[in-house]
């Protein structure tokens, strides 16, 4: 059953999360009218920011009006539903967001914090988008990747299996696999 | 006499340092042959540490502690950072449902919090001093449990326990085997953990996620990702 909006729209949420860091860019960058405005003209209804240990507080809107409705908290002790309920997300480049959210098949955008240093996280990030498991962004270019987004061009993300280096010790031992 | 001893003495203490230094070489170059080399007899069970860090660290690390032979590896004792209060929470969580599926054993599983080297933006200097710190509690940490497998991937607080570790095998008093799983999210470069590792040989077995870096370090083992 499909929840209608007042707009004919039925109800899309997008979910963005920064885990347990701090990412006030991004936090900004979805806050702007700019990226706002990309998400409604692609169908999302909802907007549920989630923003953990940041100082930049975005502004809520109720969508009565006709828009994007935007809400956001700092944290959850499990954000599995929001993930499950959601139709796009928008997450940090943290790996645990990232393969959370693949193995729920859910269409990803990853934006990675330059303001990190050494940056490891972009590897990965650039990694999965060029096996095309997800989008990659930055902060800045965000607008425009959700402009030019095309979710059918997602490829599903083959889960792993940690059993091959559970093998790996058990043979180091001589152990019979279980 | 007396002067006779006086001009021989630094030559043997010399002598002696020599002889404590080539012991050491020939016990150092054993070790380092000798790991890596798999048991030919399985033991009845190894004592297995499994360190714990922060963010995907700890997802990871518990992925491979679920689809463990449980009695094989077990006691399991789990360390995390001093300042780290989510890791040991969900390792507590997955030996419980353990026992809730009856697949405890006797040995509880014990969880401990080990000083940290250097917090994130903490200064260099002090680094020193915390450094110096959690190099003896690891020390402590290994004589303490004397484990028999140490399961890491990637925090800094493995550094000081793999040292430790390697110390104790060094010097005779507690072969660990030394399980190190790079991080999935190191695609391209080994973490500074990883490659303090491997370029030591402080490892018996590294392991890496993607085919890349398996490339770039041939002795590392790559069996696919994790996650």
């Amino acid at each position: 059953m499909r929840e209608e909006m007042d707009s004919g729209k039925s109800k899309k949420m997008v979910f963005v999360t920064v885990g347990t860091t701090c990412f006030d860019a991004l936090v900004k960058a979805v806050d702007s009218p700019q990226v706002r405005h990309e998400l409604w003209s692609k169908g999302y209804t909802h907007l549920v920011i989630q923003m953990g240990r940041g100082s930049h507080f975005p502004s809520k809107f109720s969508g009565e009006d006709g828009s994007l409705a935007v809400d956001y908290f700092t944290f959850s002790p499990s954000i599995a539903d929001y993930l499950k309920s959601a139709s796009l997300i928008i997450s940090h480049a943290g790996s645990g967001s990232i393969f959370e959210t693949l193995r729920l098949g859910k269409p990803l955008i990853v934006v990675v914090n330059e303001d990190l240093m050494d940056n490891h996280q972009r590897e990965l990030a650039e990694e999965l988008a060029d096996k095309k498991h997800l989008f990659c962004a930055s902060p800045q270019t965000l607008h425009q990747i959700i402009n030019g987004m095309n979710l059918d061009s997602l490829v599903p993300y083959p889960p792993g299996d940690s059993v091959p280096v559970a093998k790996l010790i058990n043979s180091f031992f001589s152990f019979p696999d279980n | 006499m007396e002067e006779y001893l006086e001009a021989g003495f630094p030559k043997l203490v010399a002598l002696l340092v020599a002889i404590i230094i080539s012991l050491i070489a020939i016990r150092l170059t054993y070790v380092l042959l000798r790991c890596g080399k798999p048991f030919v007899v399985p033991p009845e069970r190894v004592s297995t540490m499994i360190v714990l860090g922060s963010g995907g660290h700890t997802a990871e690390m518990l992925s491979i502690v679920n689809v463990l032979n449980k009695e094989r590896f077990s006691p399991r004792f789990y360390v995390a950072a001093a300042t780290d209060n989510m890791s040991l929470q969900k390792a507590q969580v997955l030996e419980q449902s353990l026992l809730h599926q009856g697949k405890g054993n006797a040995e509880a599983a014990q969880f401990m919090q080990i000083y940290r080297s250097r917090e994130v933006g903490q200064s260099y200097i002090t680094s020193i001093g915390t450094s110096l710190i959690a190099i003896a509690h690891a020390i402590w940490f290994i004589l303490k449990i004397r484990p028999q497998v140490i399961i890491c991937n990637g925090p800094g607080t493995c550094i000081p326990l793999c040292v430790a570790a390697f110390m104790f095998k060094v010097v005779g008093l507690r072969w660990s085997s030394i399980f190190y799983i790079e991080s999935i999210a190191r695609v391209r470069k080994l973490s500074l953990s990883g490659l303090l590792l491997y370029k030591l040989h402080l490892t018996d077995q590294f392991v890496v996620q993607w085919p890349q870096l398996q490339s770039k370090y041939p002795q590392s083992q790559y069996v696919g990702r994790i996650m």
